[in-house]
Protein backbone atom coordinates (compact mmCIF):
# COMPACT_ATOMS: atom_id res chain seq x y z
CA UNK A 1 0.00 0.00 0.00
CA UNK A 2 1.34 3.16 -1.25
CA UNK A 3 -0.35 6.33 -0.16
CA UNK A 4 1.34 9.78 -0.90
CA UNK A 5 0.81 13.24 -1.86
CA UNK A 6 3.54 14.62 -3.82
CA UNK A 7 4.25 17.91 -6.10
CA UNK A 8 5.84 15.57 -8.32
CA UNK A 9 4.83 14.68 -11.67
CA UNK A 10 3.07 11.24 -11.26
CA UNK A 11 4.07 7.70 -13.10
CA UNK A 12 1.87 4.50 -13.04
CA UNK A 13 4.51 2.32 -12.58
CA UNK A 14 6.41 2.52 -9.63
CA UNK A 15 2.84 3.03 -8.12
CA UNK A 16 1.40 -0.04 -9.81
CA UNK A 17 4.74 -1.96 -8.48
CA UNK A 18 3.99 -0.42 -5.09
CA UNK A 19 1.18 -2.73 -4.21
CA UNK A 20 1.88 -6.22 -2.30
CA UNK A 21 1.46 -9.13 -4.48
CA UNK A 22 0.08 -12.34 -3.20
CA UNK A 23 -2.35 -14.40 -5.42
CA UNK A 24 -4.06 -11.44 -7.78
CA UNK A 25 -4.61 -11.84 -11.32
CA UNK A 26 -5.63 -7.96 -11.91
CA UNK A 27 -4.17 -5.39 -11.52
CA UNK A 28 -6.62 -2.14 -12.00
CA UNK A 29 -5.64 1.25 -12.33
CA UNK A 30 -7.13 4.91 -12.92
CA UNK A 31 -5.18 7.84 -13.66
CA UNK A 32 -7.38 11.01 -13.40
CA UNK A 33 -6.29 13.78 -16.00
CA UNK A 34 -6.58 17.13 -16.66
CA UNK A 35 -9.40 18.32 -18.83
CA UNK A 36 -8.75 20.65 -21.90
CA UNK A 37 -12.38 21.65 -21.31
CA UNK A 38 -14.57 22.07 -18.27
CA UNK A 39 -18.44 23.16 -18.59
CA UNK A 40 -17.56 25.42 -21.83
CA UNK A 41 -14.85 27.06 -21.01
CA UNK A 42 -10.89 26.06 -22.29
CA UNK A 43 -8.45 25.45 -19.47
CA UNK A 44 -5.42 26.65 -19.04
CA UNK A 45 -4.43 24.41 -16.07
CA UNK A 46 -5.58 23.83 -12.59
CA UNK A 47 -4.33 24.48 -8.96
CA UNK A 48 -4.60 21.73 -6.31
CA UNK A 49 -4.13 22.67 -2.77
CA UNK A 50 -4.16 20.06 0.49
CA UNK A 51 -5.10 19.86 3.85
CA UNK A 52 -2.14 17.66 3.56
CA UNK A 53 -2.14 15.91 7.03
CA UNK A 54 -5.74 15.12 6.83
CA UNK A 55 -5.68 14.00 3.04
CA UNK A 56 -3.13 11.98 3.86
CA UNK A 57 -5.25 10.17 6.45
CA UNK A 58 -8.47 10.15 4.05
CA UNK A 59 -6.62 8.39 1.48
CA UNK A 60 -4.97 6.06 3.88
CA UNK A 61 -8.95 5.05 5.46
CA UNK A 62 -10.30 4.90 2.28
CA UNK A 63 -7.49 2.36 1.26
CA UNK A 64 -8.01 0.36 3.88
CA UNK A 65 -11.76 0.66 3.51
CA UNK A 66 -11.27 -0.93 -0.17
CA UNK A 67 -8.64 -3.28 0.83
CA UNK A 68 -12.18 -5.04 2.42
CA UNK A 69 -14.00 -5.46 -0.25
CA UNK A 70 -14.65 -9.16 -1.99
CA UNK A 71 -11.10 -10.63 -3.07
CA UNK A 72 -9.25 -7.12 -3.27
CA UNK A 73 -5.59 -7.49 -2.10
CA UNK A 74 -4.00 -4.37 -1.92
CA UNK A 75 -4.69 -0.59 -2.52
CA UNK A 76 -2.62 1.97 -3.47
CA UNK A 77 -3.35 6.03 -3.91
CA UNK A 78 -0.92 8.77 -5.03
CA UNK A 79 -2.03 12.52 -5.82
CA UNK A 80 -0.69 15.54 -7.04
CA UNK A 81 -0.79 19.16 -5.86
CA UNK A 82 0.13 22.66 -7.18
CA UNK A 83 -0.29 23.51 -10.94
CA UNK A 84 -1.29 20.64 -13.49
CA UNK A 85 -1.72 21.69 -17.18
CA UNK A 86 -3.73 19.92 -19.46
CA UNK A 87 -3.09 15.96 -19.81
CA UNK A 88 -1.11 15.80 -17.02
CA UNK A 89 -2.35 13.41 -14.27
CA UNK A 90 -3.33 14.56 -11.05
CA UNK A 91 -4.63 11.16 -9.22
CA UNK A 92 -3.78 7.18 -9.74
CA UNK A 93 -5.38 4.79 -7.86
CA UNK A 94 -4.18 0.99 -8.58
CA UNK A 95 -5.79 -2.02 -6.97
CA UNK A 96 -4.67 -5.31 -7.04
CA UNK A 97 -7.34 -8.10 -6.80
CA UNK A 98 -7.51 -11.93 -7.82
CA UNK A 99 -10.18 -11.03 -10.72
CA UNK A 100 -11.32 -8.09 -13.16
CA UNK A 101 -14.53 -7.60 -12.22
CA UNK A 102 -13.97 -7.41 -8.13
CA UNK A 103 -11.05 -4.63 -9.36
CA UNK A 104 -12.83 -2.92 -11.64
CA UNK A 105 -15.87 -2.06 -8.97
CA UNK A 106 -13.10 -1.19 -6.09
CA UNK A 107 -11.01 1.21 -8.58
CA UNK A 108 -14.43 2.78 -9.09
CA UNK A 109 -15.64 3.15 -5.57
CA UNK A 110 -11.92 4.14 -4.33
CA UNK A 111 -12.09 7.26 -6.67
CA UNK A 112 -15.89 8.01 -5.68
CA UNK A 113 -14.57 8.10 -2.09
CA UNK A 114 -11.40 10.02 -2.88
CA UNK A 115 -13.72 12.70 -4.43
CA UNK A 116 -16.77 12.30 -1.61
CA UNK A 117 -13.71 12.54 1.44
CA UNK A 118 -10.09 13.72 0.82
CA UNK A 119 -9.51 17.34 1.53
CA UNK A 120 -8.10 18.36 -2.00
CA UNK A 121 -9.14 21.43 -3.79
CA UNK A 122 -8.95 23.07 -7.57
CA UNK A 123 -9.00 25.80 -9.05
CA UNK A 124 -9.64 26.39 -12.47
CA UNK A 125 -7.66 28.42 -14.23
CA UNK A 126 -8.80 29.74 -17.82
CA UNK A 127 -7.99 32.95 -20.01
CA UNK A 128 -10.39 35.15 -18.34
CA UNK A 129 -10.80 34.35 -14.92
CA UNK A 130 -10.61 31.15 -12.23
CA UNK A 131 -12.45 29.56 -9.90
CA UNK A 132 -12.68 27.33 -7.15
CA UNK A 133 -14.49 23.95 -8.38
CA UNK A 134 -16.93 21.83 -6.72
CA UNK A 135 -17.36 18.23 -7.27
CA UNK A 136 -20.29 17.21 -8.92
CA UNK A 137 -22.20 15.28 -6.06
CA UNK A 138 -20.25 16.06 -3.40
CA UNK B 1 -9.56 28.66 25.87
CA UNK B 2 -8.21 29.17 22.35
CA UNK B 3 -8.72 27.41 19.18
CA UNK B 4 -6.99 27.02 16.03
CA UNK B 5 -8.56 27.46 13.24
CA UNK B 6 -7.26 26.51 9.65
CA UNK B 7 -8.72 27.99 6.09
CA UNK B 8 -8.47 26.34 2.69
CA UNK B 9 -8.93 27.02 -0.90
CA UNK B 10 -11.76 29.46 -0.91
CA UNK B 11 -12.50 30.20 2.82
CA UNK B 12 -8.20 31.07 2.93
CA UNK B 13 -9.12 33.61 0.13
CA UNK B 14 -12.44 34.79 1.41
CA UNK B 15 -10.19 35.01 4.76
CA UNK B 16 -7.53 36.53 3.87
CA UNK B 17 -5.15 33.66 5.76
CA UNK B 18 -3.85 30.59 6.64
CA UNK B 19 -4.97 30.25 10.19
CA UNK B 20 -5.89 32.64 12.83
CA UNK B 21 -6.80 32.21 16.65
CA UNK B 22 -10.43 32.37 18.72
CA UNK B 23 -10.53 32.73 22.36
CA UNK B 24 -13.82 30.87 23.06
CA UNK B 25 -15.74 30.06 26.19
CA UNK B 26 -14.96 26.74 27.99
CA UNK B 27 -18.05 25.16 26.28
CA UNK B 28 -17.83 26.16 22.81
CA UNK B 29 -18.83 23.94 20.03
CA UNK B 30 -18.07 23.86 16.50
CA UNK B 31 -21.14 25.86 15.62
CA UNK B 32 -20.13 28.53 18.05
CA UNK B 33 -16.67 28.45 16.57
CA UNK B 34 -18.02 29.13 13.03
CA UNK B 35 -20.30 32.07 14.17
CA UNK B 36 -17.13 33.64 15.56
CA UNK B 37 -15.86 33.36 12.29
CA UNK B 38 -18.84 34.84 10.42
CA UNK B 39 -18.46 37.66 13.33
CA UNK B 40 -15.28 38.35 12.36
CA UNK B 41 -15.73 38.04 8.43
CA UNK B 42 -19.28 38.04 7.31
CA UNK B 43 -18.53 37.11 3.74
CA UNK B 44 -17.00 33.45 4.98
CA UNK B 45 -19.90 31.41 3.79
CA UNK B 46 -23.61 32.35 2.57
CA UNK B 47 -25.29 29.31 4.65
CA UNK B 48 -23.15 28.55 7.77
CA UNK B 49 -24.88 25.95 9.26
CA UNK B 50 -23.82 23.81 6.65
CA UNK B 51 -19.76 24.70 6.92
CA UNK B 52 -18.12 21.50 7.20
CA UNK B 53 -15.68 21.38 9.63
CA UNK B 54 -12.57 18.91 11.07
CA UNK B 55 -11.45 19.22 14.13
CA UNK B 56 -7.98 17.92 14.75
CA UNK B 57 -8.07 16.10 11.31
CA UNK B 58 -11.28 14.07 11.84
CA UNK B 59 -14.37 15.37 10.08
CA UNK B 60 -17.27 15.92 13.16
CA UNK B 61 -20.73 17.95 13.30
CA UNK B 62 -21.29 21.58 14.68
CA UNK B 63 -22.31 20.28 18.24
CA UNK B 64 -18.69 18.82 18.98
CA UNK B 65 -17.39 20.70 22.12
CA UNK B 66 -14.24 21.70 21.22
CA UNK B 67 -11.39 21.86 23.88
CA UNK B 68 -8.61 23.86 24.13
CA UNK B 69 -5.72 23.96 21.42
CA UNK B 70 -8.04 22.18 19.41
CA UNK B 71 -7.20 22.28 15.44
CA UNK B 72 -10.32 23.10 13.70
CA UNK B 73 -9.94 23.41 9.68
CA UNK B 74 -12.80 25.06 7.93
CA UNK B 75 -13.27 22.57 4.80
CA UNK B 76 -14.90 23.94 1.44
CA UNK B 77 -16.63 21.41 -0.99
CA UNK B 78 -13.92 18.94 -1.89
CA UNK B 79 -12.60 18.68 -5.71
CA UNK B 80 -9.89 16.51 -5.52
CA UNK B 81 -9.26 13.46 -8.14
CA UNK B 82 -9.87 14.37 -11.73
Amino acid sequence: MRIKITRDPLIAEPVIKSLVIKEHGAVTTFMGTVRLHNEGRTVDYLDYEAYPEMAEEQMRAIAEEVKKMPQVEDVSIVHRIGKLHVGETSLIVAVASKHRREGFNACLHAVERIKELVPIWKKEVWAEGAEWVRSKGA
Amino acid sequence: MKVCARYFALYRERVGGNTESFDLPAAAAVGDLVAAIMRRHPNFCPDPSRVVVAVNRVYVDHAHALKDGDEAALIPPVSGGA
